[in-house]
C-alpha cells in the first residue's frame, strides 16, 4: 500500500483529533479561569477549594483520570460516553495545569495596579474584570500555548477509550495492513503539522491581544 | 626590535558596522611592559580579547611568539581551527577585570585546575608549584577557601596566580583592579609591580591606575578610536605629550 | 490471583486492602520505568543541546528539527512507532525498555532546553576564564560549565523527572506491568474497576507530592555556586 492509501483514514482521525482538541482546549481554559481567579480572589474556603482540585488534579495522570471516567464511573451509575468521557477528562486535566498558568498571571499585574484602584474605589470584581485580567491574559499566553500543545499531544490517549481520533485509525490501519513504519510515521507528521498550526494560532492570538484594549497605541509595553 | 613577541600587521576588527580597530599596527618585544590607556571604547580591551583569542578580527595579521594566528590549510585559505588557537594560548595568559574565578572551586583547585588538565601535570606538582604560586601573591593561607570567602582583592590575587600557573609568556592584565574597593586595589598592583621585576615575563596592561602605569611601564600607548594616537616612555607621555587629543584625555583623568 | 496475591471482594475496604500488595507491585515497576526512561532523557538531553551548540550550522539546525519534531508529537504514537517498528528492523527489545526509550525520548526534547538554559546563565566570564587557560571544550564543560549549570537546572529536571512519573501509565498500553495496567487486570477479572482504580487515582497524587518534597530538598543541599570540586 503506499502512502497515499492511508490517507483518508488517517485524515478522518485527525478531524475527530482537531474537534477534541479545540473544544477541550477551549472549555478547559474556561474552567481555569475560573478555577485561577478563584485560587487567588476567591477568598479562604474557595482558594482552598482551588488549590485541592489543581493539586489532586495535577497529581493525577491524564490515563488514569480516562479510565476511571469510563470504566470506574459506571460502577456508581454515572455513564458518559466515549466521546464525553475524553472531553471531560481533558478539560480536568488542562484546567488544573492552565489554573496555575492563571494564577501566575494574576500575580504578576503589579500589586500598584490594585492599590490605585483602591484608591479610585473600584469593586474587586470590577478590578478583576477591567485592570487585572487584561494585563494579566498577555503574560499568560506563552505558558497557555504551551498548555494547548501539550494537550493536543493528549488526545492521543482518546484512542484507548476507543475515540476514532488519529491515533486510533493509525493503530487501526497497522493491524490491517501491518505496516507499522508508514503509518505511525504519516502519523507523527500529523501530529506535527497540527501542532505548528496551532503554534501559529496561538502566536497570533497573543499578537492581537498585546494590540487590545489592555494596551492601547502609544502606551508602554 | 628582534623579532619582537607580539606583532598586529593592520588589523582591523568590526562588531557589525562599528569598526573597533583600524588598520591597526603594533609590535611588542619581549620582556617589555606596555600600558595601554584610552577612553572606554578606544579598543586597548579589545586588543588584549584578540591575542587572547577571545575575539576574531577581520582584516590583517598576527603573529604571537613566532606563531601566526592565521594559519594555511594547503589551499592558500587562512583559518583560525581550535586546534591552532590552543597552541597560541598556550604563550599567553590573562587577567580580567571581574576576576573570573571558579566559584565551584577552592583556590588551590582554581589554580591547579589548568596545569592538570593541560599541561598534564601530576597532582603533587601542580600542587607545589601552585603553593608556590599562591605564597608569591600572600593567600598560600587561603589555599582551601572557596572564592565567595574572599574579598575582591584577594579573589584578584588568586587569578593572578592561576595565570601564572601555565607560565605563559606574554601576561595581559585587563582593567585589573577597576572592579575593586578602593582600599583594595593596593595589593593587586602591588603583586602586578612585583611581576613587572620578571626579565622574560611581557606585560601588556590596560588600566586608568596612571600613576602606577607610570612607575612599571617601558611604553605606554594613547589609544582613541581604534589607533594608537601617541606612544613613547612614560615620561614623555605623562609629561610632555605631543598630540591634542592626547592631553587632552590625561587633563581629564589626572588630577593637575 | 496475581503475584500470588488472591483478591478479596467481600467488601470495599476488604477489596481494597487485599489489592495493595498488587498493586505496590506495579508501582514497582512504574518508578523503574520512570527512573530508567529519565536517565535516558538526562543524557540524550544533553547530547541535543551539545549538538546544537556546535559549530557546525548542518548539525545545529538537523538537531533542533528533530527535537521540536519529538517535542510536538504524542508519547503514545512515538511508544507505538517504537514498539511496532523496532522489531521489523530487527531490534526486539523488551515491553520495558522500549517503554523507558520512548519515555527518554519525548522528555530528552525537555531537558535539552533545560541544559540550554543551565548554560546560558553560567557568567560569559566563566567561559572566557576557561578558555584563558587553554582548557579543551570538553574540559571546559565537564570542570567548569556543568558543575556550575547543576544547580540552576534542578528545579526544572525534578518537575520533569515527576511529569514523567505521571506519563508512566501509557506504557501499560504496550503489556508493560505497571500499576495501572494491575489495576486494570484486577478489574478485568473481578468487573469491579471502581476500587482498583480509584486507589491507583490516591497514589498517585501522594506519590508526586511526596518526590516534588524530596527535590526540593535535594536541591537545597546543593551549594548555590556550583557542585564543589575539590
Amino acid at each position: 500500500m503506499s502512502w497515499a492509501h492511508f490517507l483518508p483514514a488517517l485524515l478522518r482521525g485527525a478531524e475527530v483529533t482537531a474537534v477534541i482538541a479545540v473544544v477541550s482546549t477551549a472549555l478547559g481554559a474556561i474552567m481555569a479561569f475560573i478555577i485561577g481567579v478563584a485560587r487567588v480572589e476567591g477568598g479562604p474556603i474557595l482558594s482552598k477549594i482551588a488549590i485541592v482540585y489543581v493539586e489532586f488534579m495535577r497529581g493525577v495522570p491524564l490515563l488514569v483520570k480516562f479510565f476511571w471516567l469510563y470504566y470506574a464511573l459506571p460502577l456508581i451509575g454515572l455513564s458518559f460516553g466515549p466521546m464525553t468521557t475524553g472531553i471531560v477528562g481533558l478539560v480536568l486535566n488542562i484546567s488544573a495545569y492552565g489554573a496555575e498558568v492563571v494564577r501566575g498571571g494574576l500575580q504578576s499585574v503589579p500589586h500598584q495596579q490594585h492599590e490605585a484602584a483602591r484608591a479610585l474605589n473600584f469593586s474587586k470584581f470590577y478590578t478583576l474584570l477591567h485592570i487585572s485580567l487584561p494585563q494579566a491574559v498577555v503574560e499568560m499566553m506563552p505558558a497557555f500555548g504551551n498548555l494547548a500543545i501539550q494537550n493536543l499531544k493528549d488526545t492521543a490517549l482518546v484512542s484507548l477509550i476507543s475515540i476514532a481520533d488519529l491515533t486510533f485509525q493509525a493503530q487501526q490501519l497497522r493491524n490491517m495492513t501491518l505496516d507499522s513504519a508508514r503509518v505511525f510515521t504519516l502519523t507523527l507528521i500529523g501530529y506535527f503539522i497540527m501542532a505548528l498550526v496551532l503554534s501559529l494560532a496561538m502566536r497570533l492570538i497573543e499578537q492581537k491581544l498585546r494590540r487590545g484594549p489592555a494596551f492601547p497605541k502609544g502606551a508602554h509595553g | 626590535m628582534t623579532s619582537p613577541i607580539i606583532r598586529f600587521d593592520q588589523v582591523t576588527k568590526r562588531f557589525g558596522d562599528l569598526v573597533v580597530l583600524d588598520r591597526f599596527d603594533f609590535a611588542v618585544a619581549q620582556g617589555e611592559k606596555v600600558t595601554l590607556i584610552g577612553p572606554s571604547g578606544s579598543g586597548k580591551s579589545t586588543v588584549l580579547r584578540i591575542l587572547m583569542t577571545l575575539e576574531p578580527f577581520q582584516d590583517g595579521s598576527l603573529t604571537i611568539a613566532d606563531i601566526p594566528y592565521h594559519q594555511p590549510n594547503g589551499r592558500g585559505a587562512f583559518r583560525a581551527t581550535e586546534q591552532h588557537l590552543r597552541k597560541i594560548r598556550t604563550n599567553v595568559g590573562m587577567v580580567f577585570q571581574s576576576f573570573n574565578l571558579f566559584p565551584h572551586m577552592t583556590v588551590l583547585r582554581n589554580v591547579v585546575e589548568a596545569p592538570i588538565a593541560v599541561l598534564g601535570l601530576k597532582r603533587a606538582e601542580a600542587e607545589s608549584r601552585a603553593i608556590e604560586l599562591l605564597r608569591l601573591v600572600g593567600l598560600a593561607d587561603k589555599k582551601d577557601h572557596f572564592p565567595s570567602q574572599l574579598s575582591g582583592g584577594q579573589q584578584q590575587r588568586v587569578a593572578i596566580a592561576r595565570a601564572l600557573a601555565m607560565r605563559p609568556r606574554v601576561l595581559l592584565f585587563d582593567e585589573p583592579t577597576s572592579a575593586l574597593d578602593p582600599q583594595l586595589v593596593g595589593e593587586v598592583l602591588g603583586v602586578i609591580r612585583a611581576l613587572a621585576q620578571e626579565h622574560d615575563l611581557t606585560m601588556l596592561l590596560v588600566t586608568h591606575e596612571m600613576r602606577f602605569a607610570r612607575e612599571i611601564s617601558d611604553r605606554v600607548c594613547f589609544f582613541d578610536k581604534g589607533r594608537i594616537v601617541e606612544q613613547g616612555s612614560p615620561d614623555q607621555i605623562f609629561s610632555k605629550p605631543n598630540q591634542p587629543r592626547t592631553r587632552e584625555f590625561l587633563n581629564s583623568v589626572l588630577p593637575s | 490471583m496475581i503475584y500470588g496475591f488472591s483478591y478479596d471482594t467481600s467488601s470495599t475496604y476488604a477489596y481494597a486492602l487485599s489489592i495493595l500488595p498488587i498493586l505496590g507491585i506495579g508501582l514497582i515497576v512504574t518508578i523503574e520505568a520512570a527512573l530508567a526512561g529519565f536517565s535516558i532523557a538526562l543524557v540524550l538531553g544533553l547530547v541535543w543541546c551539545l549538538f546544537r551548540r556546535s559549530r557546525f550550522k548542518a548539525l545545529s539546525w538537523t538537531t533542533a528539527c528533530v527535537v521540536e519534531f519529538i517535542r510536538d508529537t504524542p508519547l503514545l504514537v512515538q511508544l507505538f512507532f517504537l514498539y511496532y517498528v523496532l522489531p521489523d528492523y530487527g531490534v526486539t527489545l523488551p515491553a520495558f525498555l522500549t517503554g523507558a526509550l520512548a519515555l527518554g525520548l519525548q522528555y530528552s526534547a525537555y531537558t535539552s532546553e533545560v541544559y540550554r538554559g543551565g548554560f546560558d546563565a553560567v557568567p560569559r566570564g566563566q567561559w572566557e576564564a576557561a578558555t584563558a587557560l587553554n582548557l579543551s571544550r570538553y574540559q571546559v564543560y565537564r570542570d567548569i560549565v556543568i558543575p556550575q549549570a547543576v544547580p540552576r537546572i534542578m528545579p526544572s529536571m525534578g518537575n520533569y523527572a515527576v511529569s514523567m512519573l505521571k506519563e508512566t501509565p501509557v506504557l501499560s498500553v504496550v503489556t508493560v506491568l505497571d500499576i495501572l495496567n494491575l489495576a486494570n487486570m484486577i478489574g478485568d477479572r473481578t468487573f469491579e474497576y471502581l476500587v482498583p482504580l480509584s486507589l491507583v487515582g490516591l497514589i498517585f497524587p501522594i506519590m508526586t507530592t511526596l518526590c516534588s518534597v524530596g527535590i526540593r530538598g535535594l536541591e537545597r543541599s546543593l551549594p548555590k555556586a556550583g557542585l564543589a570540586l575539590r
